[in-house]
């Protein structure tokens, strides 16, 4: 017992102290070069990069609560034809990266795409010069693009609450006399208030962590400017101060979500719905109710996916698929798989280390693994850099070669990268897999004469496998969509699907990639159906 | 087996404060107590699936708890049945009983799982999974899973609770014989007083973490040690009392003083065969103000002069008693206790 408990603790510190190691060495290389370049970073980069990145971070942030709270509101609490549709529909945005909306409308958007000269022909004008509209190009236009797509984090949770929680309060402030203006206002959204800072929460680290979409848009965010400062400048130090800066600013909307959430919980699952009886719309009402919940899924995926698929047919009509285009897919698919298959493994370890390590030690272990994920590629990158490369001499020293596994440049690398920021999406859902089995299931097969490894793979994992294949699942999808943390860490001329669209649309060829970015959305899509499943199965459960 | 001072406290909160037990071969043991008293801590800590934070734990002589030692479940030779039953959903029935029999080989395996589902009447029921069976079929399943690897000693964490009243009955005596056939040692957790006296052949009574007494049931109806051990197995009436010289007073009636008891308050704790009801006359008369018909007996509701609150008592269902009655007490059925005892039991 005190030898495979031992070695668990091992394995436990060597983890966390891998899952440390990139904030840490952030630090040391910060220091490291403050001489120099800090005060040009302080006077020329930062104050602009901050205020835009905060901008960014305001408007998408009062945006997604406007789109998200507002969509969760119409389908939860009205009855119109339409509904049921919209109502799965309103997800699809998730399944497009930021940084593929921003690329289908740049080209959608541009004055000889589709859009600028459909409202020439239609207003009779010759030139482009005649009709300006505002630029894309631009930070308005920047949150506008993240606001439509990143909505569905605040309209997932915000609805649940509603249809689980809100039931016969709701009732309760009707009969009260409020009407649907007023028990939206009192009663409803403080009700959702955690549900709303969660889902704010994470489409403000999606926003913060976005590089594709702001480049494009040419807003330069602090993520830019780490990838600037590191890529182009060949300036590792100022990218890791840029870094720090980022960091403590996750810190802060970290904090502001606590406290947004008043020490609330939000329970996600497991709770049945019920939700009062709809407000049944009719005639011009039922249509405007429609029209306007479906508002952001037509900005937010019909169009961008509807301009992907027309130009990815009009390319491969023209000049066949794009010949480099499989092997791309190939590389996505192989570093995908191979990170979340160290994900599953890892997140199923952390997951059940409250029964291996005993609870709390485990629950700090859980704390750690989240910690990826709160960092934007960009920065976990250039955190892991350091430590690459002493594992890279290290084990050099070791085997005398210097070919190692997980250097830096190397594919071993970039699986690392994925593996520690995405180890936060299995560990949560393998954690609420094994959260559901009665605590007296595993105790029973320890009493019955099985150690806590064999009762983790004899019983814990069969009965959680759902649970671990959607969260497989989630993370595949992340991995594969994932921008930042592929353009700095990926091997020498490995191209995915992700860094190729990034290129195209540096170069402005963007027809090309149109067939790339048509995968990554049918690649996104794919959570997307499993989300509509299980909710289709709670309907099943309910009748 | 044996439990030494053991203790475990949880934050603030001290779920088990110094229990000490032990454990004959073949002998079955009742821990009796309210929700929350502590037992299922301890049968956890026996299990080994907690840990005791003093105290130690010997099985068969051998330490496997306590002075920084701490024997695995799975190494204890432990069997315990859950309150759930804690079936294995994703297996059969066979499978179920198979799984704690891993160090035998497929078809011995195979045979003893049979032969133990076989003893329990559910042999037919081999190829189900758990979720077909009903209540009582699961828990007898749980109970030939736990008794298949023959463990030393046998834990039953309130093993019926979860069957409704009708077939509670028949699944004890059941479970009973099965135990007894098994020649098990086996320690049992319940909250039903009841259950505890027809199961057990000793009785712990638990209260707030703290073993109470511990006896055979015949002792602790008799002569328990507390109010509190007094009240677990059964209805009792309290009354206050002082006792002077050689006399307890009581309102109602005098009784002889113990020589353990010193002078001063005592209380008094009265089993209905302790009250003796009797015509006006005989003992102190009190008045009847509500009579309630219950089947086989009558309730009557007393009031009596000199006592602050009404009585309970119970009388056969062909009593007919007048609107005033004589109530009197029976002197060596009565239940004395020291002042000092009201301190203990808050």
């Amino acid at each position: 017992m005190s030898a495979a408990r031992g070695l668990g603790w091992a394995a436990a510190l060597a983890l966390a102290a891998l899952l440390l190691s990139p904030v840490l060495s952030l630090m040391a290389t910060a220091v490291d070069g403050t001489g120099e370049l800090w005060p040009h970073l302080a006077a020329y980069v930062l104050p602009q990069a901050i205020r835009d990145t905060a901008l960014v971070l305001g408007g998408v942030g009062l945006l997604v609560i406007g789109l998200g709270t507002g969509t969760a509101w119409l389908v939860s609490a009205f009855e119109f034809p339409g509904r049921r549709w919209l109502d799965a529909a309103l997800l699809l945005p998730l399944a497009v990266p930021t940084y593929v909306v921003a690329y289908a409308y740049l080209d959608l958007m541009h004055p000889l795409g589709p859009i600028q000269s459909g409202l020439r022909a239609m207003l009779g004008l010759a030139s482009p010069r005649d009709l300006v509209l505002p630029d894309l190009r631009s930070l308005p236009g920047c949150i506008l693009l993240l606001g439509f797509v990143l909505y569905p984090y605040v309209y997932l949770p915000t609805r649940a609450l509603f249809l689980m929680r809100a039931g016969s309060l709701l009732e309760a402030a009707r009969m009260l006399g409020a009407g649907p203006g007023r028990t939206f206002l009192r009663v409803a959204l403080p009700l959702a208030r955690p549900a709303v800072a969660l889902g704010t929460g994470l489409a403000l680290m999606e926003a913060l962590n976005d590089v594709g979409a702001a480049e494009f848009l040419g807003v330069r965010t602090l993520t830019v400017q780490v990838y600037a400062t590191w890529v182009n400048r060949s300036d590792l130090p100022g990218a890791a101060q840029i870094a720090l800066v980022m960091l403590t600013g996750v810190l802060l909307l970290v904090g502001l979500e606590r406290l947004a959430r008043g020490g609330r919980g939000f329970a996600g699952s497991g709770q049945r719905e019920r939700m009062s009886a709809r407000r049944r719309l009719r005639g011009g009402r039922a249509i405007a109710a429609l029209m306007l919940g479906g508002l952001p899924v037509l900005a937010g995926f019909l169009l961008p996916a509807g301009h992907l698929v027309v130009s990815a047919w009009q390319r491969i009509r023209g000049a066949g698929l794009p010949d480099t285009l499989l092997a791309e897919a190939g590389n996505t698919v192989l570093y995908a798989s191979a990170a979340t298959l160290l994900t599953v493994v890892a997140g199923l370890l952390i997951a059940a280390a409250p029964g291996l390590l005993g609870r709390r030690s485990g629950a700090a272990m859980i704390r750690i693994a989240a910690l990826g994920y709160a960092m934007p590629g960009t920065v976990l990158a250039v955190g892991l850099l350091t430590p690459l490369a002493l594992l890279d001499s290290g084990m050099a020293a070791l085997t005398g070669s210097p070919l190692a596994l997980v250097g830096l440049g190397t594919g071993g690398a970039l699986v690392l990268g994925y593996g520690m920021r995405f180890l936060t999406v299995s560990v949560g859902a393998t954690e609420a897999g094994l959260a559901r089995i009665p605590r007296t299931i595993p105790d029973a097969a320890r009493v019955l004469g099985r150690g806590p490894i064999a009762t983790l793979l004899t019983v814990q994992m069969p009965l959680a496998w759902p649970a671990l294949l959607s969260g497989a699942l989630l993370a595949f999808v992340d991995i594969a969509k994932e921008l930042p943390l592929t353009l700095l860490l990926r091997p020498l001329n490995v191209e995915t699907l992700s860094t190729h669209l990034y290129g195209e649309a540096a170069r402005g060829t963007y027809e090309d990639g149109a067939a790339a970015a048509l995968l990554i959305v049918g690649i996104g899509l794919l959570p997307v159906i499993l989300l509509l499943r299980l909710d289709r199965d709670a309907v099943f459960r309910r009748g | 087996m044996a439990v030494e001072a053991v203790s475990r406290r949880y934050g603030r909160a001290v779920a088990l404060n110094g229990i000490s037990l032990t454990l004959d071969a073949g002998e079955i043991l009742a821990v009796l107590g309210d929700s929350g008293c502590g037992k299922s801590t301890l049968l956890r800590l026996i299990a080994g699936l907690d840990e005791p934070d003093a105290g130690e734990i010997r099985i068969d002589g051998h330490p496997v708890a306590g002075r920084g030692r701490s024997v695995p479940p799975e190494a204890r030779g432990v069997g315990l049945m859950f309150q759930d039953y804690a079936l294995f959903p994703h297996l059969t029935v066979l499978a179920n009983v198979r799984f704690g029999l891993r160090r035998l080989d497929r078809a011995e395996g195979r045979r003893v799982a049979l032969e133990r589902l076989a003893e329990v009447g559910l042999a037919d029921k081999a190829e189900c999974y758990p979720g077909t069976l009903s209540g009582g079929e699961a828990q007898r399943v749980a109970l030939a899973r736990a008794l298949a690897p023959r463990p030393r000693v046998l834990l039953l964490d309130e093993p019926f609770s979860n069957l409704d009243a009708g077939t509670r009955d028949r699944v004890r005596a059941d479970t009973v014989l099965v135990l007894r056939q098994a020649g098990a040692s086996a320690i049992l957790v319940t909250h039903d007083a009841a259950e505890a006296v027809e199961v057990a052949d000793r009785i712990a009574l638990m209260r707030r973490g703290r073993l109470l007494q511990c006896g055979t049931a015949e002792t602790l109806y008799r002569s328990p040690e507390s109010p509190a051990a007094a009240r677990a197995l059964g209805a009792i009436v309290e009354i206050s009392g002082h006792a002077v010289g050689g006399g307890i007073e009581t309102p109602l009636g005098s009784l002889p003083r113990p020589s353990r008891i010193g002078e001063g308050a005592v209380r008094v704790c009265l089993r209905p065969e302790a009250i003796r009801i009797g015509p006006v006359g005989e003992g102190r008369p009190s008045r009847v103000l509500r009579r309630t018909f219950a089947g086989s007996n009558l309730r009557l509701e007393l009031a009596v002069e000199g006592l602050d609150r009404s009585l309970l008592v119970t009388l056969p269902a062909d009593a007919e008693p007048t609107d005033i009655v004589g109530i009197s007490l029976v002197a060596d059925r009565t239940l004395v206790f020291g002042d000092r005892a009201r301190a203990d039991d808050a």
